[in-house]
């Protein structure tokens, strides 16, 4: 089988999800070809070469429907015979978008462009509907109670404190500024400019670098209301797990991610089509999985999809040298913490979603170019990037370094 | 025509006059709504008629489905007996259509006659479903008058287009409590819900609705839903507002039913599904989900148990036949406590003279409050008048004098639960009362054969267990001690019958049946603590199978005290069977530290000083520390359901219970024992008794003998056979 290199990786910065955040005015086809023709310059690239777009997204309505992954190469001007795949794994989707490339590319060799984008301030999270979350056939027996309410069921589980998840927020904030600081995505975040090539925005500007634990004490618990009072989630919630008296709410604005608008692309080839324009592979994918777990506490997904990622890569959690675990909940990273009993040194090291955002569809392929640009800064070598799902799922994929 | 008539006036105003004349109230019969099937078609297809008026010939519209009617039609012996039920409710869907269209032409809408309902006085289900599909609803200004769609609450829900209907006409949020509560309205509330449009006094109920016929502007007669551009209230599922609606809905109900009843579900399915497709898709939908929860076993069996026997015990099936009515005029209550109070309190509003007796004049004001602050709870919520409240008080005479006890057709005695108290109180009343007036204990522990030794005559010496509070519960357990002659049990029965409760009728022995039951169950939740398991695993699987209250809460309410003096007196009376083990050394340690359950503040959970129950007491945890491996929510589960039936079983065996049906009525009404199922009887029918000895086996092994399968649950499977195919008429002698 042949395998599969990465080799580019970039993305935008990303901008607040709000009407008043800089990206707001940037429509979601014009951020995704923003990302194609950057990869396409940078790389020289003949787009007849790219046998597709991959690309994740989660709310696909709107802007963001009617397939915008074979929209986005029509704007960037691809050769129109490049196709396109919009996919959706929810917050895994641009994770998704990148094994899937890579196993088409193992399989049938060639070359993709696998990302993802999400304009949460523009087509809002959840505006695509959702049967799982109103249909009794579903709702009853899935014990849906949203992601909020999962995040504080793991808390609740795991015994973590107020405390231990703000902590967790305020050192993600710290190392998203230490990295910007020194210039750690300068090789990945590309500028987002008008039809004029005039700047919209060149850094992320979620990030509140002066976050302490005093700021995020004052914060409420976003999800009390909703679980304790109305609907009542909380007794939902204690359907499935009938030993928890209570859901201890530990979760705000400041230890969840933040929803910010953003889009990212890797390049995905053969070791041929390397040879054959010229390109240096930076990375080798060496495995991708995705596993479904219970989808109530639903977000304990990184933990079976590391397991299982680790064992069909024939490793152990000793080999890998870097992690990212996507920070939709500071409580998902402190359970993969102390499920794998890794040092928080490894992982996130650059800080995260708390910090800097998680443009659902993008976010799975940000985080891997995050890991790729700090392997090759440390001159680590393995790297492994997974993220709990909706509805419960996970994904996961491990790269090494060429 | 027996059940529906026609009649059409001289403005050529149709009536259709419901009036079954054999009954008292009317109910919609397979018969009956073939009848009101034809008088649609009639008055509908006649070009002549001008309008329709829907009413009733007696003082109410209707009480709702014959339920027999459904349970024969879910068991008519046919190859597929769904599509028999799916065929009888589309059938009732396409006329209550026609009916609500009218003759008009579906395309432009035009050409419709009215149709007005006009309901004189309490409306329930069915009935209230036959509005629903009429164009302008009357109801008249009477204190009977009541509207609602209380199917749920036998395990069904309205299934002749009602759920559509009003989930339609008022979204899913403002439908929600009347179809998911199934709460009745009275004409104030029906006319801001948007049940009925007018309230009119009744002599004008249908003088009004035929004005109304005779103007009505052609726009009213077509619904909403049929109008172009219709959009539901709130939002339908997919409605960025209906979303959360949806979302909120079903976490309230899942969480709310536990679960366990499945019409709530389908009920949800039936507004959700419903509202994405055009309204006579949604009710072929509703139809489909309807047959569903029709042809599930356990809402045959709460039908069974909730409406057709709870019906029959109401009515007296099990009272002695040949001792003529026993009505009480004049009732004596000893003892002024809560229990006296609350027993004067429902007599006297049943219209009986009501002396109350204490011994002195503190407890008897004091029982005076605790009634007149029942009565001010009800004229806060709109329930009753200031005038009913003064007629009540004036029938309760609260005294310290015995002698005013005279003339008295029964007494009930309600004192301090001590043998002793209790025959020095029943002497002291028997002093003033006719020979052979039947004298009644309100015990819950206490045996009626050793009370009555006090007695002047065993034969009028009976128990009347009510339970706490008794103004809310329905329940009242009758003891008959083995003297105990018919004409005590008869008056009982018929002094129950007075006060609208639902009586059983069981013999005397430890616990009787109720405390029987409920006892093992506190006892065994409470052994849970001692062997490590979770204290929220315990209260939440008694939740999950659909008990009112985990076991933990349920005894800081009775007080832990009592459980320890219980559990003493039962060590007695078993000796060397008596399995106390874990349950009796958690019970000594929080007895030991004063902490008695809710009047003490402190038991197994915490409450602030105010006494509102905070959350499980955290010293549990330290004292009994969780198992690192816990029980599996089922097994926790059957241990805690299997504790309460089988002790059902045993009750049936030793004689205590004569009737299956008091077995199951008894214990949904009395403690709330797994009502989704029929009761605990009906639940080991439901599991089968097969997996039922299955389970108690393993239960045996692992938790003790206690467990251990009654012969009689042995003894079906042997037989092939259930409780109900045993004992067809619920009779068990």
């Amino acid at each position: 089988m042949a395998e599969a290199f990465i080799y580019d990786s970039i993305r935008t910065p990303r901008g607040k999800g709000r009407k008043d955040g800089s990206l707001h005015e940037v429509t979601s086809v014009a951020l995704s070809s923003c990302v194609l023709k950057e990869i396409e310059k940078r790389n020289e690239l003949d787009t007849k070469e790219v046998c597709d777009v991959i690309w994740g997204n989660v709310t696909q309505v709107g802007e963001q429907g009617g397939c915008l992954a074979r929209s986005a190469v029509l704007h960037a001007k691809w050769d129109e015979s490049t196709p396109g795949l919009s996919v959706n794994r929810f917050c895994a989707s641009g994770l998704e978008a990148v094994n899937l490339a890579a196993n088409q590319t193992k399989g049938t060799g060639g070359a993709y462009v696998a990302g993802g984008v999400e304009m949460m301030s523009r087509i809002p999270m959840g505006s695509d509907g959702a049967a799982i979350a109103v249909d009794p056939t579903l709702t009853f027996e899935s014990y849906f109670v949203p992601q909020g309410i999962s995040a504080d069921i793991i808390a609740t589980k795991y015994n973590f404190s107020r405390n231990d998840v703000d902590l967790y927020a305020v050192e993600s904030q710290k190392r998203a500024k230490n990295a910007w600081e020194n210039g750690y995505f300068s090789k990945s975040v590309v500028p987002v400019t008008d039809v004029n090539g005039l700047e919209i925005l060149s850094h992320d500007e979620f990030m509140r670098p002066n976050t302490d634990m005093q700021s995020l004490g004052s914060l409420k618990a976003s999800f009390a209301e909703m679980g304790e009072v109305m609907p009542g989630f909380d007794n939902v919630a204690k359907l499935k797990y009938p030993e928890l008296e209570k859901i201890s709410h530990v979760h705000h604005a400041g230890n969840s991610s933040g929803i910010v608008d953003g889009a990212a692309g890797i390049l995905v080839g053969t070791k041929e089509f390397g040879e054959k324009n010229s390109l240096k592979p930076r990375a080798r994918i060496l495995a991708s999985e995705k596993v479904g777990t219970d989808p109530t506490i639903m977000l304990t997904g990184p933990v079976p999809a590391t397991k299982k990622v680790l064992a069909s890569a024939g490793m152990s959690i000793g080999d890998i040298d870097l992690f990212e675990v996507n920070e939709a909940f500071a409580s998902v990273v402190l359970m993969f913490l102390e499920e794998f009993n890794v040092s928080h040194s490894k992982v996130n090291v650059n800080g995260g979603a708390i910090a800097m955002g998680h443009p659902l569809g993008a976010t799975g392929t940000m985080i891997l170019g995050t890991a790729l640009e700090e392997l090759e800064r440390t001159g680590k070598s393995t790297a492994l990037a997974t993220l709990c799902v909706a509805s419960g799922m996970g994904a996961s994929t491990i790269i090494e370094l060429v | 025509m027996e059940e529906f008539s026609l009649s059409v006036d001289s403005d050529k105003i149709a009536t259709i006059l419901w009036d079954i004349k054999s009954k008292s109230m009317n109910v919609l019969t397979q018969k009956g709504s073939q009848e009101f099937y034809d008088l649609i078609d009639k008055a509908v297809d006649d070009k002549e008629i001008k309008g329709i008026i829907v009413t009733s010939g007696k003082k109410d519209f209707a009480g709702g489905m014959d339920l027999s009617t459904l349970s024969n039609l879910r068991n008519t012996k046919v190859d597929n007996p769904s599509q028999e039920v799916f065929k009888f409710i589309m059938t009732m869907h396409n006329k209550l259509r026609k009916l609500e269209q009218a003759g008009m032409d579906p395309k432009t809408n035009k050409g419709g006659k009215p149709v007005a309902w006009a309901c004189p006085g309490l409306s329930a289900g069915i009935g209230t479903e036959i509005g629903l599909a009429c164009h302008k609803r009357f109801l008249a200004n009477s204190p009977r008058a009541k509207v609602g769609l209380p199917e749920i609450l036998v395990g069904l829900f309205p299934g002749a287009g009602g759920t559509t209907r009003l989930v339609r006409m008022l979204g899913a949020m403002a439908a929600s409590p009347l179809l998911l509560e199934g709460k009745m309205l009275n004409p104030k509330a029906a006319r801001a819900a948007g049940l009925v449009d007018e309230i009119v006094e009744p002599e004008k109920l249908l003088e009004s609705a035929k004005k109304w016929i005779l103007e009505a502007d052609e726009d009213e007669l077509v619904k909403a839903w049929d109008k172009k551009g219709y959009k539901m209230p709130g939002g339908n599922p997919y409605h960025p507002s209906g979303f959360m609606t949806f979302v909120g809905a079903s976490a309230m109900v899942n969480s709310r039913t536990q679960g366990v009843y499945p019409a709530a579900k389908a009920l949800l399915s039936v507004a959700y599904e419903g509202s994405l497709v055009p309204f006579d898709t949604a009710l072929k939908i509703e139809a489909r989900w309807f047959t569903h929860i029709l042809g599930q076993e356990n809402t045959s069996n709460m039908i069974r148990s909730l409406f057709l026997n709870k019906t029959a015990l109401d009515k007296g099936a099990t009272r002695p036949s040949q001792v003529p009515n026993q009505n009480v005029k004049k009732l004596g209550v000893l003892g002024a406590g809560m229990m006296g109070a609350g027993i004067a309190y429902v007599s006297a509003s049943s219209g009986m003279d009501v002396v109350l007796i204490d011994q002195n004049q503190e407890s008897v004001s004091k029982g005076m409050e605790s009634i007149t602050n029942i009565l001010d709870q009800g004229i806060k919520r709109g329930k009753i008048s200031n005038e009913k409240k003064e007629s009540i008080l004036g029938r309760i005479t609260a005294t310290e004098d015995y002698s005013l006890l005279r003339g008295s057709n029964l007494v009930v005695e309600a004192v301090f639960e001590d043998t002793q108290v209790k025959e020095l109180a029943t002497k002291k009343a028997q002093e003033y009362l006719d020979e052979g007036t039947v004298f009644a204990t309100n015990t819950s522990t206490l045996p009626i054969g050793k009370l009555a030794e006090a007695s002047i005559s065993k034969a009028e010496f009976i128990g009347i267990h009510f339970f706490s509070p008794v103004h809310k519960m329905a329940l009242v357990e009758i003891i008959k001690g083995k003297e105990t002659g018919e004409k005590a049990v008869a008056t009982a029965l018929d002094f129950v019958k007075q006060i609208r409760k639902t009586p059983i009728v069981v013999n005397d022995a430890r616990f009787f049946y109720a405390n029987r039951c409920i006892i093992p169950y506190i006892n065994e939740g409470v052994r849970m603590i001692g062997e490590g398991i979770e204290p929220a695993l315990i209260e939440n699987a008694a939740r999950q199978l659909g008990m009112p209250v985990g076991p933990l809460q349920l005894i800081d309410e009775t007080s832990i005290d009592l459980g320890v003096r219980i559990a003493k007196e039962t060590k007695e009376a078993l000796g060397n069977m008596y399995e106390g083990g874990a349950t009796d050394e958690v019970l000594k340690i929080l007895y030991d530290t004063g902490r008695l359950g809710k009047k003490s503040n402190a038991g197994f959970y915490s409450y602030n000083e105010k006494g509102k129950r905070l959350g499980i007491w955290e010293g549990l945890r330290d004292h009994w520390e969780p198992s690192k491996v816990q029980s599996d929510v089922s097994e926790v589960k059957n241990r805690l359901a299997m504790i309460q039936a089988l002790e059902a079983v045993r009750a049936i065996e030793d004689g205590v219970l004569t009737d299956i049906r008091e077995g199951d009525v008894g214990a949904i009404l009395g403690w709330g024992c797994i009502p989704w199922a029929g009761g605990p009887l009906s639940w080991l029918d439901l599991i089968g008794a097969k997996e039922a000895v299955k389970i108690c086996k393993s239960l045996e092994s692992n938790h003790g003998s206690r467990f251990s399968p009654p012969y009689l649950l042995t003894d079906l499977i042997n037989k092939n056979q259930t409780f109900y195919t045993r004992f067809p008429d619920g009779k068990t002698t």
